[in-house]
């Protein structure tokens, strides 16, 4: 082994354990994120550091086809994080405190009460509807 | 001597966009509200992972590799800003609350 693949080799290693701590923080927020539009930005960097991980891979495996991918990964990220722009546009804002509000009542999934809306005209059964007779 | 140099560059740009993926996943964790999260984010996440393609051109050396690198580069620095404001002008309009600790909201003047 030369010592351009050493230094190569090792720079690879410490930049995968760096990239996949940023990761696990990232998930982090996601699974925490106490309103949407946390969990939706947490989301938009999780694609970046995703394609953080295609480059190192590239180098790696030498095929340089990879960046093709990335560039693609990064299209459907954007595009991704506008349709979840206008997803909290149209939803709105009401669904969010009694998320809270449910979730400090009865420890349901998180995302159980986001179908509220749409299960509140049909009096069906579930945890959001419980919980808004609670309160 | 020259392949020492070009791996010697390759290496530091990988470590340093990790390093700024590393800084945003960090700022997105300790930041108080979305706005300052999104700030964080959008930044210094763009700039980490369009460093490690650039490190991906350097390393093939060469001219097709690095225009598609370039070309994603340039993409992802177009596109972070659009995405970041269209984030942040429906989450404000929709009324999340900045932290409390914020002193102004200039936002809230163009509001209709």
């Amino acid at each position: 082994m030369t010592a351009a693949q050493m230094i190569l080799s090792s720079a690879l290693w410490l930049a995968l354990v760096v990239l996949g701590l940023s990761f696990l923080l990232t998930v982090w927020r996601v699974i925490k994120g106490p309103t949407l539009p946390d969990r939706v930005v947490a989301l938009d960097m999780l694609v970046g550091i995703v394609i953080g991980f295609i480059a190192l891979i590239a180098i790696r495996t030498g095929f340089t086809l990879y960046i093709d991918i990335a560039i693609s990964l990064g299209l459907v990220g954007f595009l991704a994080t506008v349709a979840f722009a206008r997803f909290i546009l149209a939803q709105g804002r009401g669904d969010e405190t009694a998320e809270k509000e449910a979730s400090k009542v009865i420890p349901a999934p998180p995302l159980a009460p986001k179908r509220k809306r749409a299960s509140s005209r049909k009096p069906g059964a579930g945890p959001a509807v419980s919980g808004k007779a609670k309160k | 001597m020259i392949e020492v140099l070009i791996a010697l560059l390759t290496a530091l740009l990988i470590l340093v966009g990790a390093g700024f993926a590393l800084v945003a996943a960090v700022g997105l964790t300790r930041l108080p509200d979305v706005y300052t999260r999104m700030h964080a984010a959008s930044k210094a996440g763009t700039v980490g992972s369009g460093l490690m393609l650039l490190a991906v051109a350097l390393h093939a050396g060469d001219l097709s590799t690095l225009a598609r690198a370039l070309a994603g580069f340039f993409f992802f620095v177009l596109t972070a800003p659009i995405s970041a404001h269209l984030l942040a002008m429906a989450a404000h309009k929709m009324g999340y609350p900045l932290h409390e600790k914020s002193v102004r909201d200039e936002l809230n003047d163009y509001r209709n």
